[in-house]
């Protein structure tokens, strides 16, 4: 292997020279402990090399080996319940070498090499097959099936095909190409900077149900879309993370926890394994995987981490399957950008971050969507990316912020004030949007109702009149408004505290089916309409406020998923107004 | 022995540029030898292949360029500890401060320490009951956390911070216990003020202090934390004790990082602070926690005082972002008289969910921590609107939620320095204080805990 020498080491930047011939984004082992680096900028034979370990200890003289590869993730069977590092080793691996606390140079596989998985063939002997084929499967957890695919740019005849238990690096096929024969085994290599190339990129049209009634309803994310959660610290950007990781209707969840809070992961560790898929019961770790860079581990390898999540995802994308991965944040990633570019004293643009900040920032973004995959079976995969962005002070001007938003297509806008009076999950509802409401209308109207459109509209509309409504109480006070905008105002604070809030630790209220949603907001829509019937009728206000249905809205939330006991709320609404009315007669 | 360097050419601020120096590594431990004949200390910054630069912890003062002499330690800045280490008081750089004797290592770490594995992590879910109200029933503190004080200049968070470590305890039961108290460039009246608290209650015995006052060096400052927190993960780790470690003042130790930054003439990021100073102050607040298979712990109390009281101040804003939620403490109810002077609308903590609930604390905590969440949260907006506006213009139900805020205040958060509170009387003082509301209006307690809990329904 080709050797350079250590000339300056500053923190997590190294510069080597006798470095003629590297590769920028190729991947190097630095001195005597081999950390693993990457290759950032050539100068002549000077190589910048941004180190994802502590480089405490080394110095100039010291040896880089040159591997001529780019940093790659591997990718196979036994990626799904694991929890990697940055640049995907796997950190209970490492924990049963090294101990409770991360040290350096430690050399693991990501894929463990021993385990043994049964694989089936899909192909037969003779068969035609290029890249995106599916060759062969493999039950990796319970819940997934795995699919060997035949790699990008490889075409040919299948010239052998093995059926049986193998390791992951053991030959399962062998594939006639142009250029001989071609021994492939369960895993592949693929760069971490590289997209993973599909057939034909479709529009996003289905939602990705999460559960969450804000999200679902009000600003929906389409599988296959792209979405941002900005907001300042406490509320709870990382929450509605977790509730996405949870709940999402994905059938892959990638979770790269980066530059976050390392009990954060711990509660992610401890929670997925107890978790249920709704579907099949089964742990929902079985569908996960773990990126954890938390903000106390290096932070260069804070930068990789967000892709090696994104090609992972691609990797199942490629699969067939519908994944969601979620970045948290993606603010400390801007920041592990903006210390290296100060490292390597370039001119600094907006904050003194880098100026392609925005344009990595679409490049990642870009990578998510609906697509028709390699392969001759023309299936889809769908990749959505949800991504926290920690803006300093909460202040939305932010240049991560406003080049996040330049890009995704859904905003969910975390509100600090929101947050202080509980109302969570506390995205603001004025502020926040979705651009994927038209391409899910279709959805809505065959799969959930065909009025939930409209009724989703009118929940909006009240919402909006309220917060002008509150503009004028403010001002001039309650007392001046009529009855029917003061019926506004309660019934707008109904959608509110009755449908919106929604609490994440509450086990029933913590998922809510888009059936049961819709028949929420139907319930709190027909009080609002059946009240501002009983005002034309000349019933006061009062009394429709003190009706005691009122109480029963307010805990349907924690109602269990059943029609007839939702339904039997709708039925107390008319008993109790046709009592007002008979009443008042 | 160490080759001895005279190859200072540069002395910029608290850093000295070194050449021709062979075979010196990055983080090394520097000594150097001034003129006359004093010893101070640094470490490597940034190291060329002829040329280094070393941040010096005393301070350049008094240094030269033609005689100092510098000699490369080969190793990083380390800790010797042994159990002798608790009781004793050190200065900012880990050297013995009271009469005692010289710790004998039967260990040496490394200062940095390294981070916990993210796999090796245990959730920290056991309640620690501060006999605070406003902490306990709003914002309870678990065992393994790091919550901060974010406070301001004039602000009683000395006398909190001391009656936490006065009062914790965790319910039923009686464990190996230590106080680590880290002070940057603190007054000697404020640093006093913990000792003699600590003596006072007998906390000294089972403390370990490291004290930078702010008339010593501030690079010093930079060492200072570290050092504690080395001290706290032995103590935790290896003597299985349960170790709350205080650090005060943020904030200056955050300016000592940035005038090194300033003196390397690195691109500043928000306010001169340098851009890698969420991933500075991670690298210490992360040391907290638990590790599964240790009967040990680390909690961590920072102490911050905000510029201006501006939480969006970098300081205060990177800090929220690393621990897990944050107690405020407030000027105007410190004005108000009320102590502790906790606000806990915009207080937070994070952990809250796994540490309280049945067989934890009580089942109906959770539900009525939210609730006076939100009904002092409307009675706050009830007293704005009522000083814009007059009272009179306030609609009956506010006036009921604007009773309670002042009644919350006043009896709930108001409590003696020396009062302990235990959970139960501070959830039972919360149900008293929701009995004012309308119960239609208790919307986020469960229906089976308003028939079991809310008092005088039947």
């Amino acid at each position: 292997m080709k050797q350079g020498k250590i000339i300056r080491v500053a923190g997590p930047l190294v510069v080597a020279s006798g470095c003629m011939g590297a590769k920028m984004y190729d991947m190097v082992k630095i001195g005597e402990l081999g950390l693993i680096g990457e290759i950032i900028e050539l100068r002549e034979d000077k190589a910048f090399i941004q180190v994802y370990e502590d480089t405490t200890g080394i110095g100039p003289e010291e040896p880089v080996a040159l591997t001529g590869k780019p940093l790659s993730v591997e990718l196979g069977p036994g990626m799904l319940r694991s929890i990697y590092d940055g640049i995907q080793r796997p950190l209970d691996v490492i924990k049963n070498l090294e101990g409770d606390f991360v040290t350096r140079g430690v050399e693991v596989p990501s894929l463990d090499r021993n385990k043994e998985w049964e694989f089936s063939p899909v192909v037969k002997q003779g068969q035609q097959v290029a890249a995106g084929d599916i060759l062969g499967e493999v039950q990796e957890t319970p819940l997934i099936l795995h699919k060997i695919l035949v790699p990008g740019g490889i075409e040919g005849k299948v010239k052998e095909i093995k059926k049986g238990k193998f390791t992951v690096d053991q030959t399962v096929t062998v594939i006639e190409t142009s250029g001989g024969p071609l021994s492939l085994k369960m895993f592949q290599s693929w760069s971490i900077r590289k997209n993973r190339a599909v057939r034909e990129r479709l529009m996003p049209t289905e939602p990705l149900t999460t559960g969450q009634r804000v999200l679902d309803t009000l600003f929906p994310l389409a599988k296959g879309g792209t979405a941002c959660v900005p907001g300042p610290f406490g509320s709870g950007k990382t929450v509605v993370q977790h509730q996405l990781a949870k709940w999402a209707d994905a059938q892959i969840i990638v979770f790269v926890a980066c530059g976050e809070r390392g009990n954060e992961v711990a509660d992610l560790l401890k929670e997925f394994p107890q978790l249920k898929d709704p579907q099949t019961g089964r742990p929902l770790l079985e569908r996960t995987i773990l990126i954890a860079n938390t903000s106390n581990m290096p932070v260069a390898a804070r930068e990789a981490s967000i892709y090696t999540g994104m090609t992972i995802a691609e990797y199942y994308r490629d699969m067939g399957y519908s994944v969601a991965l979620m970045a948290d944040s993606s603010s400390r990633w801007a920041e592990a950008l903006r210390e290296i570019s100060g490292r390597m004293e370039e001119m600094p643009g907006e904050e003194g971050y880098p100026a392609y900040l925005a344009s990595r920032i679409a490049e990642f973004y870009e990578r998510a969507g609906k697509v028709v995959c390699l392969g001759s079976d023309n299936r889809q995969g769908a990749l959505s990316v949800i991504g926290a962005v920690s803006p300093p002070g909460g202040d939305l001007s932010d240049p991560v912020v406003q080049s996040t938003l330049k890009v995704v297509k859904v905003f969910w806008a975390l509100d600090d004030r929101l947050a202080n009076m509980r109302h969570f999950p506390a995205i603001n509802w004025l502020l926040s949007y979705s651009l994927y409401v038209e391409n899910v209308k279709d959805f809505w109207a065959s799969h959930v109702a065909e009025e939930f459109s409209d009724l989703r509209q009118e929940a909006q509309h009240l919402l909006e009149e309220e917060a002008e409504l509150q503009e004028i109480a403010r001002l001039v006070g309650v007392e001046s408004l009529s009855d029917r905008e003061r019926l506004i105002l309660e019934s707008a604070r109904s959608i509110r505290e009755d449908f919106l809030h929604q609490n994440a630790f509450h086990p029933q209220d913590t998922y809510t089916s888009f059936r049961k949603q819709y028949l929420m907001l139907r319930i709190i829509l027909h009080f609002y309409h059946s009240a501002l019937e009983a005002l034309e009728e000349g019933v006061e206000l009062e009394k429709i406020l003190a009706l005691e249905v009122r109480e029963q809205i307010s805990k349907i939330k924690y109602l269990p998923e059943k029609d007839e006991d939702i339904l039997s709320v709708y039925m107390s609404v008319d008993d109790n107004f046709k009592k007002l009315i008979q009443n008042k007669e | 022995m160490y080759k001895e360097y005279l190859t200072v050419s540069n002395i910029v601020g608290p850093l000295l540029i070194v050449e021709k120096i062979e075979d010196v590594k990055y983080g090394e431990l520097v000594e150097i030898e001034t003129s006359e004949g004093l010893e101070r200390r640094g470490t490597v910054l940034d190291v060329s292949t002829d040329r280094a630069v070393v941040q010096v912890f005393e301070g350049t003062v008094g240094l030269d360029v033609d005689r100092s002499r510098v000699r490369f330690l080969g190793r990083s800045q380390q800790l010797g500890v042994s159990e002798d280490i608790i009781g004793r008081i050190f200065d900012g750089s880990g050297r013995p401060k009271d009469s005692g004797p010289q710790i004998i290592a039967e260990k040496s770490l490394d200062i940095n320490g390294s981070p916990i594995n993210p796999q090796a992590r245990d959730y920290p879910s056991e309640f620690i009951q501060t006999g605070i109200s406003s902490i306990d029933g709003m914002n309870p503190l678990v065992r393994g956390q790091k919550l901060p004080l974010f406070s301001g200049s004039g602000l009683p968070h000395a006398r909190i911070a001391a009656q936490i470590a006065r009062q914790a305890a965790v319910l039923g039961k009686a464990e190996k216990f230590a106080v680590v108290f880290g002070a940057m460039g603190i007054t000697f009246e404020e640093a006093n003020f913990f000792i003699e608290d600590f003596r006072n209650t007998g906390a000294l015995e089972r403390a370990v202090l490291f004290l930078n006052l702010a008339n010593e060096p501030p690079i010093e400052r930079i060492a200072t934390p570290r050092l504690a927190l080395s001290c706290a993960e032995y103590l935790a780790f290896d003597l299985d004790m349960h170790v709350l470690v205080i650090l005060v003042d943020m904030t200056f130790y955050a300016e000592a990082l940035r005038e090194i930054s300033a003196a390397r003439k690195e691109i500043p990021g928000r306010r001169g602070y340098p851009g890698y100073l969420y991933t500075d102050l991670a690298s210490m607040y992360e040391r907290a926690g638990r590790i599964k298979g240790k009967t040990g712990s680390i909690t961590m109390i920072p102490i911050l005082t905000m510029p201006e009281d501006d939480k969006t101040h970098p300081i205060a804003d990177l800090t929220g972002y690393i621990t897990e939620g944050q107690i405020m403490i407030s000027r105007e109810l410190h004005r108000k008289g009320i102590y502790p002077p906790i606000d806990v609308l915009p207080s937070l903590s994070r952990l809250k969910d796994q540490g309280i609930g049945e067989g934890k604390t009580r089942e109906d905590h959770a539900d009525v921590l939210n609730q006076l969440f939100a009904c002092y949260a409307r009675g706050k907006e009830a007293r704005e609107l009522s000083l814009i506006l007059g009272e009179a213009a306030l609609s009956d139900t506010d006036k009921i939620y604007l009773k309670f805020a002042d009644r919350y205040e006043d009896e709930f958060v108001k409590q003696g320095e020396f009062e302990t509170r235990s959970i139960i009387d501070t959830l039972d003082m919360g149900w008293t204080l929701l009995r004012t509301i309308p119960r239609a209006e208790l919307k986020r307690i469960r229906p089976e805990f308003i028939k079991k809990y809310f008092p005088g329904e039947k």
